[in-house]
């Protein structure tokens, strides 16, 4: 055996040694192991603080170690930890291992001695496996300087202004036919009650137009190739029939279009627009877009009242108008696609669709609204009268087994602000009625008490039925909430002339597609997943994909603009150093092994196998390659090779962990 | 000291999901069987066949195959592949005489610290039950019956 | 060395059809070269001698042993020591003795299961019930056959071995090319290979050699032979026809897919493979083309017989080798 090889086991204070015989596994180690290569086997009380790693880069350089097994904690918390440590005193980090015989055996089991004895077979497993290590270097990628965004709400809208004063060129891709997201909607923002709009619009002109900025709206991202610093993606900007070259946004058009549709998107379906509009008067870009569905022209071939009216020489309407696929290059990508909200109408004992006056959360919003359809006058769904008992109902879809466990973070404070705003706007009285009162950030709790101190009644119990079926007669004409007040330990039935339902936000219908267009992976509930939920909140497990807002998980404004301003910071970085390191964890093929049998092809989700026809054999792109290992377990005629975790290392690795390695010199086949 | 066998389970984990559903099982400090020994791949995609046979023809009483949820692998859909060559693994280790109960496939998320110990406990009682698999090819199966040349008696076949 | 100063060659058959005789005596002319260059010393199928005059020389005298066949019995397990001893290189010759070929496969049943078959179907007529014994008493004395071992084996799993020429047969081509390096490595010009190497045989697989259009692969059904027109001009496997061809070694010229037939996998496994039918198996799962467990379980019952299909000639030198039952059968 030519290998020289360290084993330190960690006592981890008492975390291993407190369960695992640690100095008995390490004297284990260098008597039964040594004619596999150990040389030297040392316990210490903290192997990851600075002593411990100077014992290691002192053995390297004092006995020549060629090989380092560090037995300690997950290598999730430390593996760059000893590897650095092994780079320093000169030996390539990747011929260091670190095994777990903590998260994985100590913490485990109780059994000290099968714990010790499990240790030792982990280490022999260890040691055996990295005989086959090889000495590997990162792949160095260039990073290209521009940045795509996908999402215009507050989010992105953060993400693209910092990475544009930056003095970074952005493209920001909206599916709507304006940015602002769901923020563009709302009234007021607890809990200073900002008007929504006041704050929002100036960074949506801003965006607007900001020269390092190119915004497309009511687009979507149609395709993404490529890998870090080097995305090639595609975006369909679908047909607006309006020509921005020309139109002045003078809104001319939709005033006299004679169609009306009922607005599910903005306006939540509180409100009406036309068929050719924007969303909302403060739209950026202000030009408006045709709903080819409810279309008149469209439709019959009849009307052209837009083109008809519209004064611009030439004229800005072109019913002709097709989709366009825009194609470009970019170093990283941001998604911000935001949340959808919960469908009330999944719960119908809340009665939402059936029982005129019961609203949801946005569409109360939508009424707050001085630009909405009722100019801001809260008032029951007949346009005219103004309710004297409002209530309100939290975590309508969160917090429940059987819609979704999660809660939605948002919605008390919401609920809240609703409350202040029916007392401010009216003489109701109101009542919340909730589980618990979530107000953790700043201010927020004492919102809560200047409610209470306005007068909100506060219900602790979960609605459970909303019915217009009277029982007493001065239920009658009413909405009658039906909840158990677990603070005084009675059933109420508390009637109301309005109910608003704090519905939970959700991932967007399309989360999963989306993410897999994105080549990264949504949780089961369908928030996309992080890298790290405690400390790497924005990245994602793919290089170059950054994520910011709700469609992280449900979070307020404040949160939403850190995680759009993280994700940019973490973009800069990248920029700024204008190559990034990538592990050096990936397959290639042995060109004379490979026969051109094609079996590996399409088993690569990220298109990184390609298959020359002129010379009949596959290859793979080491930079689009992210290390899974599929292709090298299919191959049939075993010629591809994986680094890191290549047959070789993992054959030795059971071998190890069975022991065999004791009996009779390693038998590894490979 | 207990007399009652105690299989040896080589897992095979992925680094993305169920690896750290382990390390959550350990942060938690969920107790299970120290029965199971764990092996971290990148992908339950990379689980070659040949794993599974090499471990149970060293010695293993059982083989624990885990990966992410169908719909959230980290590399998107390489946990279908592992899910394909498993289901034709297990038709092939039926006609050897292997019992289905040792080798199974576990998906197990991330944040499924629980599921997972509660799936290993219930393996290492599965494969107790059956008894040590002691294949004849590993050192504690040793294999019997092939001699030397020195105890070979043999007469002319032919005349 | 010899009476007349020519290298002693030798060529045995254990368990085996007698293919791989044929094989070499296919080489046509080459094989007045290998008369011109060697002794045969001891060839059972082509001229008469006594294990006994094998026994009296002396070791390592044979130069070039052909081992073919597998190790069934202890008559071969003894031969396999006894050559071993008496020859310089031995050399596994074809894929009996390279990987256990077909006789491997009785190692999916043990062997009462195996004299069943032989000796107690139906139509056997053996009304008294007669199994085969090792020894047996006449009166001229004690009659001796083979006993039969439980496991079929490699050859490299009794003796060590020096070089590997698989094959069902090794193709006749190929054995002139062997041939042909032998004598200049006799000559001093040319280097043998390093020990252990596949000689032979190519270096990838079967799709290498095969003339037949190839496309990305994506299997949704598994149909035998004789269910499917095949194509000639397409990919085999693509039409649903097992092939085994991309986990098979090349050297055959792809002779089967050219002629219409998929490849069985007599070359047996890839440079550094440790286990064929791993191999295969994994190959044809990853590109079944389906996520739904059902419909995965669909395709695979097309093939009824996965350890037969994926293990025929590689059986003996798989990882488990043989059944469970096999190996527990006395």
């Amino acid at each position: 055996m030519s290998e020289k090889i360290g084993v330190y086991v960690c006592h981890c204070g008492t975390n291993i040694a407190g369960t695992v015989d640690v100095v008995n596994v390490a004297h284990w180690a260098e008597e039964q192991l040594k004619h596999r290569g150990v040389v030297i086997a040392r316990d210490y009380k903290f192997m990851c603080s600075s002593l411990g790693q100077e014992l290691i880069e002192k053995d390297i350089q004092e006995l020549g170690l060629t090989r380092v097994i560090v037995s300690a904690c997950s290598p999730h918390l430390h593996e760059t930890t000893f590897r650095n440590a092994c780079a320093r005193a000169g030996l390539n980090p990747y011929l260091c291992e670190l095994v777990s015989i903590r998260e994985q055996c100590s913490w485990v089991h109780t059994d000290g001695t099968a714990a010790t004895e499990k240790a030792k077979a982990i280490i022999s497993g260890g040691v055996e496996r990295v005989h086959h290590n090889e000495a590997l270097e990162p792949l160095h990628v260039p990073i290209h300087p521009s940045t795509l965004v996908v999402g215009g709400g507050i989010a992105g809208i953060q993400a693209a202004l910092e990475l544009a004063d930056a003095g970074f060129q952005v493209c920001l891709v909206e599916r709507e036919p304006s940015i602002g997201g769901h923020m563009a909607q709302f009234d007021k923002t607890f809990p200073t009650l900002d008007c929504s709009a006041c704050i929002l619009t100036p960074k949506m002109v801003q965006v607007g137009s900001h020269p390092n900025i190119t915004l497309y709206t009511w687009s979507e991202v149609e395709r993404v190739d490529g890998y870090v610093g080097n995305f090639t993606v595609t975006i369909r900007k679908k047909a607006r029939y309006v020509n921005t070259d020309t139109c002045t946004g003078c809104g001319i058009c939709w005033e006299k279009c004679p169609k009306k549709v009922v607005d599910n998107v903005f306006e939540a379906g509180l409100g009406k627009r036309k068929a050719i509009y924007t969303p909302f008067p403060q739209s950026v870009p202000k030009y408006p877009v045709i709903d080819v569905e409810n279309c008149i022209y469209f439709e019959r071939g009849k009307c052209k009242a837009c083109q008809i009216f519209c004064p611009t020489e030439p004229n800005s309407i072109n019913f002709e108008q097709e989709d366009e696929l825009i194609q470009l290059e970019v170093g990283n990508i941001i998604l911000a696609t935001g949340y959808d909200l919960f469908d009330s109408k999944r719960i119908p004992q809340y009665g939402y669709g059936r029982l005129s006056n019961v609203f949801t959360s946005l569409e109360f919003e939508r009424m707050c609204n001085a630009s909405g359809p009722t100019e801001g006058k809260i008032v029951l769904r007949d346009g005219k009268t103004v309710p004297k008992t409002v209530a309100i109902v939290h975590c309508v879809g969160s917090r429940d087994e059987n819609y979704n466990e999660y809660c939605s973070a948002i919605c008390c404070m919401q609920s809240l602000k609703f409350a202040h705003l029916v007392m401010e706007r009216t003489d109701a009285e109101v009542y919340n009625c909730y589980i618990d009162l979530r107000t953790p950030a700043k201010g927020y709790e004492e919102f809560y008490r200047r409610v209470l101190e306005e007068g909100g009644h506060f219900i602790r119990g979960k609605v459970a039925e909303v019915t217009d079926s009277a029982r007493f007669p001065d239920e009658e004409g009413k909405l009658i909430v039906q909840v158990e007040d677990t603070l005084i330990g009675k059933q109420r039935r508390i009637p109301v002339d309005m109910v608003i339902l704090s519905a939970g936000l959700e991932p967007r219908h399309d989360a999963k597609e989306v993410a897999h267009l994105f080549g990264i992976s949504c949780s089961a509930d369908g928030w996309f997943i992080e890298k790290h939920p405690k400390l790497d909140p924005v990245a994602t497990m793919t290089e170059g994909i950054f994520i910011a807002g709700v469609v992280q998980g449900p979070k307020d404004i404040p949160a939403s603009v850190a995680q759009g301003a993280a994700a940019s910071a973490r973009v800069l970085g990248r920029i700024q150093q204008g190559e990034i390191a990538l592990e050096p964890i990936r397959a290639s093929v042995i060109e004379e092994k490979c026969s051109g049998c094609r079996i590996c092809n399409d088993l690569c989700p990220f298109n990184a196998i390609l298959f020359h026809e002129d010379r009949m054999v596959s290859e793979i792109n080491p930079a689009l390659c992210q290390g899974c290992g599929t292709c090298v377990a299919a191959c049939p005629a075993g010629a591809i090779v994986g680094t890191a975790f290549s047959n070789e290392q993992i054959l030795a690795q059971i071998e190890g962990l069975l022991l065999i390695n004791l009996q009779s010199p390693s038998r590894v086949l490979a | 000291m207990s007399e009652q066998f105690e299989p040896v389970i080589i897992g095979f984990t992925c680094n993305w999901c169920s690896y750290r559903a382990a390390d959550l099982a350990g942060t938690a400090r969920i107790k299970y069987p120290a029965n199971v020994r764990l092996i971290r791949l990148m992908c339950s995609g990379r689980l070659d066949p040949t794993f599974v046979l090499k471990a149970l023809s060293s010695g293993a009483d059982g083989v624990l195959i885990t990966g992410c949820h169908p719909g959230e692998c980290h590399y998107l859909e390489q946990n279908y592949k592992a899910l394909r060559r498993y289901l034709l693994l297990k038709r092939v280790l039926a006609q050897f005489g292997i019992e289905p109960g040792r080798v199974k496939l576990v998906w197990a998320s991330a944040a499924e610290g629980v599921k997972l110990a509660e799936e290993i406990t219930k393996m290492v009682e599965e494969v107790r039950s059956m008894g040590p698999l002691e294949w004849p090819t590993s050192m504690n199966g040793s294999i019997h019956g092939f001699t030397t040349p020195e105890e070979m008696v043999l007469q002319e076949a032919t005349s | 060395m010899t009476s007349n100063g020519k290298p002693k060659f030798a060529m045995y058959w254990a368990a085996s059809c007698g293919g791989c005789e044929i094989a070499v005596l296919n080489i046509h002319e080459k094989i007045l070269d290998v008369d011109a260059n060697f002794e045969v010393a001891f060839w059972p199928v082509a001229m008469d001698a006594k294990y006994k005059d094998v026994e009296a020389m002396p070791d390592e005298s044979i130069l070039l042993t052909l081992f073919n066949g597998a190790i069934r019995n202890d008559e071969n397990a003894h031969l396999a020591h006894l050559l071993r001893r008496k020859s310089k290189i031995l050399v596994a010759f074809g894929s009996c003795a390279c990987e256990g070929c077909i006789p491997a496969l009785a190692n999916l049943s043990p062997l009462s299961e195996l004299f069943d078959t032989y000796y107690a179907t139906i139509s056997t007529d053996n009304p008294d019930g007669i199994r085969p014994q090792p020894r047996w008493e006449v009166p001229e004395g004690e009659l001796r056959i083979p006993k039969l071992y439980p496991v079929v084996r490699t050859l490299d799993q009794v003796v060590p071995v020096d070089y590997y020429m698989p094959g069902c047969p090794p193709e006749s081509h190929q054995i002139g090319a062997v041939i042909d390096l032998v004598v200049q490595v006799l000559q001093g010009k040319a280097e043998l290979p390093p020990l252990g190497t596949v000689i032979g045989a190519g270096g990838s697989t079967v799709c290498d050699e095969c003339k037949r259009t190839r496309n990305v692969k994506h299997i949704s059904k598994i149909d035998r032979i004789q269910n499917v027109k095949l194509d000639p001009e397409v990919c085999i496997l693509e039409q649903g026809v097992m092939c085994a061809g991309p986990a098979t070694r090349n050297g055959c010229d792809a002779r089967c897919p050219t002629a219409g037939s998929p490849c069985i996998g007599c070359y047996g496994p890839a440079d550094g493979v440790v286990d064929y039918g791993a191999r295969l198996m994994t190959a044809i799962a990853s590109v079944i083309d389906s996520k739904n467990p059902q419909e995965i379980e669909a395709v695979l019952d097309g093939i009824p017989d996965p350890a037969g299909m994926f293990y025929r000639f590689n059986l003996a030198g798989s990882l488990l080798r043989a059944s469970k039952a096999a190996w527990e059968s006395k």
